[in-house]
């Protein structure tokens, strides 16, 4: 791995000479009180000041709507056309945090066990992540409980640092990092042996999640799933903001003669998520999808696929209605005795 | 864990459905229509393989997809038969589509029965109502293959006789003396039923004595059903993990990754839909 100095004042020309050379670059973006990332045009700033976007990055390989296919109806009958993924532009995301990064690379994960997703994949093969440490947190921040780290490398391709005289510390991890460097390399100074832990924000840990899944082994039938989801008003807000979910629908949109099948996200916290045809619904109250969300992101998936379904970013907390703060949740469980 | 069909293959797009045409289509009973459907593309018709007990995705454009068991046997290929109750947006399309129509299919999907490891041995199927769609694929293809399979006995109730899925076969079939066919129906109102009279598990006292580790059963009926069957068949001392049962979840991609049938650290399109009842007690949501 390799460290550069970036200077402060090289930023803006770094991103101007990614967009001369095709790169789409999206990046978080401010908007009144949001931060959210965007396609970054002519004239736009790119926000500085922010502990965390609103949404996850995760739309960027994963769209929240995805053609699947579209169809047509000629003289000759059906045609199903698909699109072609050799036409997804060349991505550079900037300015993700360290804990949507792993939350990229857990999605990754997940989308190549059994089958590769190639839409999925292809985003991903096309896409540079240059990633942004923190140097703040907030109460709602919990990554160090969860394996991660506010300057940690895994999921990036160049791990930028801010430091306090506004320059920035570049680590640039993967070749595909150092591709992206190599567009501009004037740009890149030598590093001066920066002390980067010294910059970087204190987040507490709480628990671990072997200590999480442990305890979620003996906790199935606990009185805990109903006390936790009894203000859960079942909106979904919290899978649409997180890095990891990845629950989708298949719907279909137009009429017999043209149409396209969407792949759209979903979330096991909605009523209709489980629900037969039949009126059965083997999930039937809030708590079991409640249990459910929590089950499958701190025991099933770590337990089976050695993959942690929460990266810490504390976004379900920031954006739930109801205050549901999903670190008190997850505190409680640890404590629980039982 | 069942789990004999191999995995999705690695494609590129496994959403994209096959043509394939509505052959044939007429009402079973009210509410429920036998579909036979051929993949439009000879080739792949004749190429498709599965097993008894696994599910395809159809789908009609526009409207949407919906998973349905494969009714017939693989032990005759090119054709694919569907039994369908008209319930939600893709059955009331279904059912309004002329035959020679053309929809989607994708597949095949689920574990399906283990069929090779049930060579040799008994075979009890046992179904009540709808759940006989998936089992007519074992039953035919038991029968199909006649030569590989000890005692087959097939037992299904329904509610009255002329809510008998597939009744005329059936009734030809307890002519047969190379299967124990017994047809019971909750109440006879017609004054005609030749049959017996009573719920599925009333047939159980006509069963003559079973070896029964060398029994493999398999039910699929409403879910009020499976209690007092399996208890019936634990008095036989069937191994609890030759007790084999298709679950129904609602799905939506088939391929394990929409988390919509997702129990437990498995996914019922994948690992699914046949559990045994040894998986069921073990594992916790399964019923």
């Amino acid at each position: 791995m390799e460290r550069k100095l970036l200077k402060n004042t090289s930023l803006d020309e770094f991103i101007k000479m990614l967009r001369e050379k095709d790169r789409c670059v999206i990046a978080p973006v401010r908007k009144n009180d949001r931060v959210d990332f965007e396609v970054i045009t002519e004239g736009q700033t790119i926000a500085q000041d922010y502990v965390q976007t609103v949404q996850s990055p995760k739309h960027v390989l994963f769209p929240r709507v995805e053609e699947l296919f579209h169809y047509e109806q000629t003289e000759d009958g059906v045609t199903l056309h698909e699109n072609d993924l050799a036409q997804l532009p060349e991505i550079v995301l900037f300015g993700v945090r360290p804990c949507d990064t792993i939350g990229l690379k857990a999605l990754l994960s997940f989308f190549s066990i059994d089958y590769t997703d190639a839409l999925f994949n292809k985003r991903k093969e096309k896409t540079t992540i240059i990633a942004l440490s923190c140097t703040t947190a907030d109460e709602y921040c919990f990554c160090t409980s969860v394996g991660g780290d506010p300057g940690g490398i895994s999921g990036s391709d160049i791990l930028l640092t801010h430091l306090p005289d506004g320059d920035y510390l570049a680590e640039i991890i993967t070749e595909k990092g150092q591709t992206i460097v190599d567009l501009a390399p004037d740009l890149f100074e030598p590093d001066q042996k920066i002390k980067k832990e010294e910059i970087l924000a204190k987040v507490p840990k709480h628990f671990s999640g072997i200590q999480l899944a442990q305890r979620l082994a003996v906790l199935f039938d606990s009185d805990l799933w109903v006390q936790q989801s009894l203000r859960c008003l079942g909106c979904g807000a919290c899978a649409f903001v997180c890095p990891v979910c990845a629950c989708f629908d298949i719907q279909d949109e137009g009429n017999q003669n043209r149409g396209q099948r969407l792949r759209c996200w979903d979330s096991c916290g909605f009523s209709l998520f489980t629900l037969h045809t039949s009126g059965h619904n083997p999930r039937e109250v809030q708590s079991q999808r409640w249990r459910q969300r929590i089950m499958h992101k701190f025991s099933y998936m770590p337990e089976n696929q050695h993959l942690l379904g929460c990266v810490g970013c504390g976004r379900c907390a920031r954006i739930c209605p109801a205050d549901m703060n999903i670190l008190e949740h997850l505190k409680a469980i640890v404590e629980e005795r039982q | 864990m069942i789990n004999q069909a191999s995995k999705t293959a690695a494609i590129e797009n496994p959403f994209l459905p096959e043509p394939a045409r509505i052959v044939r289509s007429y009402h079973l009973i009210e509410g429920v229509k036998f579909f036979q459907i051929r993949i439009v593309d000879i080739e792949k018709a004749l190429s498709f393989r599965y097993l008894p007990g696994q599910f395809v995705m159809l789908s009609i454009l526009g409207i949407g997809e919906a998973p349905f068991s494969i009714s017939s046997t693989p032990s005759r290929p090119g054709m694919l038969e569907f039994c369908i109750r008209d319930v939600g947006r893709v059955t009331n399309a279904l059912f309004a589509l002329k035959e020679n129509s053309i929809i989607g299919i994708r597949g095949p999907y689920g574990n399906g029965f283990p069929v090779e490891t049930m060579q040799n041995k008994n075979l009890i199927i046992i179904s009540g109502g709808l759940g006989v769609a998936p089992l007519r694929s074992v039953l035919l293809y038991s029968l199909d293959n006649r030569d590989l399979f000890k005692d087959v006995t097939f037992l299904y109730g329904a509610k009255r006789p002329y809510e008998m899925i597939f009744r005329d076969e059936f009734l030809r079939l307890s002519k047969r003396d190379d299967v124990e066919c017994l047809l019971t129906v909750d109440h006879d109102d017609t004054g005609t039923w030749t049959e017996k009279t009573g719920v599925v598990t009333s047939l159980f006292k006509y069963l003559a004595e079973i070896e029964p580790g060398e029994t493999y059963a398999m039910v699929c009926g409403p879910p009020v059903m499976y209690k007092y069957v399996i208890d019936e068949l634990l008095k036989f001392k069937i191994p609890k993990h030759q007790i084999l049962m298709t679950l129904e979840r609602r799905m939506k991609c088939g391929i394990g990754k929409c988390g919509h049938c997702a129990i437990d650290y498995i996914y019922t399109c994948i690992d699914g839909p046949v559990f045994s009842y040894w998986d069921v007690i073990h594992m916790r949501e399964l019923i």
